[in-house]
């Protein structure tokens, strides 16, 4: 070791010795995610992680996954931006937020199955906390739908046993937080149109022609 | 106005929390401990900052007391009673410490009296103010200018005089 390329640059000035004082002491990029790795298990090991997440790859574009310690909280697409998600996130739930896939291992897995067109139903834990009082007894209601059919928000709301309440079947259909594990893609309009899809009115139709060809 | 993910925190000062630790540690294994153990405390604490918090200032204050959590177990065996921040540096770091400096620079930095080491840490790479930094180190903010400044000149005369430093290096190769 040598000083001498270093100290042409580095004694006449604080910025400079301040400088190089910092690249001494960076770290390799893959050090720091290693520990980076080792601190999100630990802090699942210690309960510490309120909500963990991963994005998903799919044929609907990159989808937020996040799970609090009960189950799938949040599925987002990315229209909604995942950003922006993680720090409503952080409002309603909490803000001990982290990236960690390894909690969603099993959303991704099956995700995976349904858009490879070998998975009708998804069998997951569900953490509903974000959705509350009618919206949720609609949203509960929306997996009786089978795969590959569709209902209207009529029939849904009879379902969900307030018959005249179509358009708050509309209104808990777009605050569904987990879409496509739980599918309110498949609620579509009583003449036969597709109706709104938080993710895109593109995405509900990539999804239904998914649904029926498999 | 909420706080951020957790997440940001550390995209945001993992980086600079790691650079505290190894100015002041010295060794890279003390130092990803401290690392670790400042996150994780301050995962658990967080959700009980105030969102207006300055979160820097706040994840070096827990940064230099793992630092000195690390110092003090480090120091348990051979002084089991001298205050770490008030024992000069010794000049020649136990068998972990020697292994894996890889600058002269952060020989240099290790070379230190404890105190100026500290002050540059937190003012050069955390950026704290001198008034924060004698907070931490439990002295006046004329002290800490001192202490940062002392030690800035001592790191720029080693630089200066390739051969001095030399024979004072020794350790590490």
């Amino acid at each position: 070791m040598n000083t001498d390329s270093m100290n042409t640059d580095t004694v006449h000035t604080n910025d400079a010795l301040v400088t190089a004082l910092t690249a001494s002491l960076d770290t390799d990029r893959a050090d720091l995610d290693a520990l980076r790795a080792r601190l999100t298990e630990r802090a699942e090991d210690e309960a510490l992680l309120d909500v963990a997440y991963r994005i998903v790859d799919s044929p609907i574009g990159p989808l937020l996954v996040a799970a609090s310690p009960a189950g799938l909280v949040r599925i987002a697409f990315e229209r909604e931006g995942h950003d922006a998600v993680l720090d409503q996130l952080a409002g309603q739930i909490s803000p001990r937020i982290m990236r960690m896939p390894a909690r969603t291992d099993d959303v991704a897995r099956q995700l995976d199955e349904y858009f490879a067109g070998r998975r009708h139903e998804f069998d997951l834990p569900l953490d509903l906390q974000l959705v509350s009082g009618f919206r949720r007894t609609v949203i509960s209601h929306l997996s009786d739908i089978a795969y590959g059919s569709t209902a209207s928000y009529k029939a849904v709301a009879e379902m969900a046993g307030n018959p005249t309440a179509v358009r708050a079947v509309g209104s808990a259909c777009s605050h569904n937080p987990v879409p496509v594990v739980v599918p309110c893609h498949r609620v579509v309009r009583s003449d036969g149109s597709i109706g709104n899809y938080l993710g895109g009115v593109d995405v509900k139709a990539t999804l239904i022609a998914l649904e029926s060809a498999a | 106005m909420s706080l951020p993910p957790f997440e940001t925190v550390v995209d945001e000062y993992g980086t600079m929390v790691m650079r505290v630790c190894r100015a002041v540690l010295g060794s890279d294994i003390a130092a990803e401990d401290a690392w670790s153990e400042t996150f994780i405390s301050a995962l658990r604490a967080y959700p009980d900052l105030r969102p207006d918090s300055d979160v820097r200032a706040w994840l070096v204050t827990i940064a230099h007391r793992k630092a000195i959590d690390q110092i003090r177990a480090r120091n348990r065996a051979p002084l089991p009673s001298a205050d770490p921040l008030d024992r000069p540096s010794d000049g020649a770091p136990s068998g972990l410490d020697g292994v894996d400096l890889d600058g002269d620079l952060r020989t240099a930095v290790n070379r230190l009296p404890m105190k100026q080491r500290h002050a540059v840490a937190y003012r050069y790479l955390a950026d704290l103010s001198y008034a924060e930094i004698g907070v931490l180190l439990d002295c006046s903010v004329a002290a800490a200018r001192r202490s940062a400044a002392d030690g800035i000149a001592a790191l720029r005369a080693i630089d200066l005089q390739p051969s001095r430093s030399t024979t004072r290096r020794k350790l590490t190769s």
